[in-house]
């Protein structure tokens, strides 16, 4: 602006045109940028490769007989037309249940507490720093919680069953649901802190009590938040294995195979898809492959990954449809 | 602004008519009477910090308050004493009374949620609901039970953006976000939102802050035009609205408390407003109102 009340306008643009153009290349800028391109590529590298390795090596056994595979049962020879996956499935849709109507409620009622009643003392700070932690602590030890207090403790004896039935479906699935639970207030408690503080006073404002404040402002806004943590940590639970091994999944074979959703025998013994995923690769990996029919546990075994996967990929993209309605009424 | 907003000035609103008994009855009544807030000797403490110190005020009836001061002199925080807003801060306390109609508000048989359905507030920043425009009205009344039908919700809801002079420009959308209007709509929605519950008092922190000239006229208006149902106290850093739209003026001031080393509030003069902005007691007022000083 300034240049152009000069008066000599011809010599005036010159040199604007001249410094205006003295930038060059930004190395470092280009540099940056292409690390960051880099690291987002490589990422996306080793997950296609994995993708598809696991479906080249499953894709016999998905296009050749995915009916018998979806149906079948755990088997001790790959060559067995009644092998499958049914079982595993079984076993990990419950752990779904369990962890939705469980580790949800409690784990987002903990959080809304916190975030919302607590006042901010050196106990409220003590117990939101051991949530942390718990959320860190390996996946086996919650196993060895899930053993000694649903298995042993609430587990009876043999002939009674006690509560859960010993190792048992009830086991496996409040196990995972404490596993998960530190991890559902952490991300509730977030998405519950992100709320702006105008909104509450809003609704303070025009005479709303806290739980009035809470239900119609707080949680509708945090949903979208509360919503993508939560059902990532189900995506979680649903993809661990060490924990289940120690309250006593079954590999090999398993006796009864009850229909997905069937009630009975959630205290019985179970299997899950990680279990079954592990079995089937330590038995391709030791040899004890008859391998007659053509297809080994190797492919079973990634013909079982891809069936993990779509049932995660399933839960995911419920999780992100709802959370866009969610943030769509949020407008 | 847009021409809408502009039209909106023709716009004659039906929802204002003055209560003549009730402003009858104020005349004739004592002083007393006509005192609705009463601050005697507030103090306000955030933590261990002394924020306002020694403040007394009164607030009349179908009068508007205005309270000026500079950045950091407590004048929104003795606002938020008036419907224990601050009560939201965990470290916020106050000493000293706040009557409002004789009742200490501070009282502990007295509940916040009350309190606050009768004094009403809008905020700095325009804070609507992200809800849709006739929820964002219908919230407070159904929250505190005044109406249960949707119909009379419906009532409720026309009347009170005819107050806030936005059902015309509104009244096609009412189901749509209340997040896409413009701003100067949007705290005319939350002034609506406020006199939903058919509150006694208006409390207004600096509401025009963030408005643009237009749209703070649109406000300033509106509380001319509703100041004969309601008792307003606006707290504004911009004297001539004070000076503009207010009958009583409170001029605050940041002082310095020199043995602690800290900035604290102090209320240093209240009067009629033409005698603050005209002939002030004094000095600080006069240096502040002459825009010497702040």
């Amino acid at each position: 602006m300034a240049f152009t009340t000069l008066g000599d306008a011809g010599g005036v643009e010159t040199e604007v045109r001249r410094r205006l153009a003295a930038g060059g290349i930004d190395v470092r800028g280009t540099v940056f940028r292409a690390l960051l391109l880099l690291g987002l590529l490589l990422t996306l590298l080793i997950i296609v490769v994995l993708l598809l390795d696991v479906i080249t090596d499953g894709s016999t056994v998905l296009t050749e007989r995915l009916g018998d595979f979806l149906s079948g049962t755990l088997r001790s020879r790959s060559s067995d037309a009644k092998l499958g996956v049914h079982q595993g499935l079984r076993g990990s849709i419950w752990i779904g249940i369990f962890v939705t109507f469980l580790a949800f409620p409690i784990g987002i009622a903990a959080a809304i507490y916190l975030e919302e009643y607590a006042t901010d003392t050196r106990l409220t700070r003590f117990i939101q720093l051991n949530i942390r932690n718990l959320a860190g602590v390996p996946s086996v030890v919650y196993g060895l919680l899930g053993l000694a207090i649903f298995v042993k403790l609430l587990g009876g004896t043999s002939s009674t069953g006690g509560l859960t039935g010993g190792r048992s479906l009830v086991s496996a699935g409040i196990t995972l649901a404490v596993l998960v639970l530190p991890v559902v207030i952490i991300t509730s408690a977030e998405a519950i802190r992100a709320v702006p503080d105008s909104l509450r006073e809003g609704g303070y404002g025009v005479g709303a009590t806290k739980w009035e404040v809470i239900r119609s402002h707080v949680l509708p806004y945090a949903a979208p938040g509360i919503l993508t943590g939560t059902l990532l940590s189900l995506s979680r639970a649903i993809g661990e294995a060490a924990p289940l091994i120690l309250v006593g999944a079954v590999t090999g074979r398993l006796g009864g195979d009850p229909g997905i959703l069937d009630l009975g025998g959630l205290r019985d013994r179970f299997t899950a898809m990680p279990i079954v995923i592990t079995d089937w690769v330590k038995k391709a990996n030791g040899g004890s492959d008859d391998g007659g029919a053509g297809l080994d546990f190797a492919s079973h075994a990634a013909a079982a990954i891809v069936v993990l996967m779509v049932l995660v990929l399933v839960l995911n993209s419920a999780a992100i449809v709802m959370r866009n309605r969610f943030e769509k009424k949020r407008g | 602004m847009d021409a809408e907003e502009l039209a909106m000035d023709e716009v004659v609103d039906d929802g204002i008519e003055a209560d003549i008994s009730t402003t009858e009855a104020a005349e004739n009544a004592q002083l007393a009477e006509q005192i609705v807030l009463r601050a005697a000797d507030v103090d306000v403490y955030y933590g261990d910090h002394w924020a306002v110190r020694h403040c007394n005020m009164e607030v009349r009836r179908n009068e508007i308050t205005a309270i000026i001061g500079p950045s950091g002199c407590g004048k929104s925080t003795m606002l938020r004493c008036y419907n224990r807003m601050n009560d939201l801060i965990a470290s916020a306390r106050v000493a000293g009374s706040i009557e409002y109609h004789g009742v200490d508000l501070y009282d502990r048989r007295v509940d916040p949620v009350e309190v606050r359905r009768r004094i009403g507030m809008v905020f700095q920043k325009p804070n609507p609901f992200p809800k849709t425009i006739w929820e964002n009205v219908a919230f407070g009344p159904r929250v505190a039970g005044i109406a249960k039908s949707k119909s009379d919700l419906d009532d409720i809801v026309e009347s009170s953006l005819k107050k806030a002079a936005l059902w015309e420009e509104v009244k096609d959308r009412l189901k749509t976000s209340a997040m896409g209007m413009s701003g100067g709509q949007q705290q005319r929605l939350c002034i609506a939102r406020a006199v939903a519950v058919d509150p006694d008092v208006l409390l207004m922190d600096e509401p025009c802050s963030s408005l643009d000239p237009i749209a703070t006229t649109r406000i300033e208006e509106l509380m001319q035009e509703i100041k004969a149902e309601y008792t307003i106290v606006i707290v504004t850093h911009n004297m001539q609205q004070a000076a503009r739209v207010s009958d009583r003026t409170a001029f605050f001031t940041a002082a310095v408390d020199e043995e602690a080393g800290v900035r604290f509030g102090e209320l240093i003069e209240f009067d009629r407003t033409e005698k603050i902005f005209s002939n002030p007691s004094d000095e600080r007022t006069e240096n502040y109102v002459t825009g010497r000083f702040g």
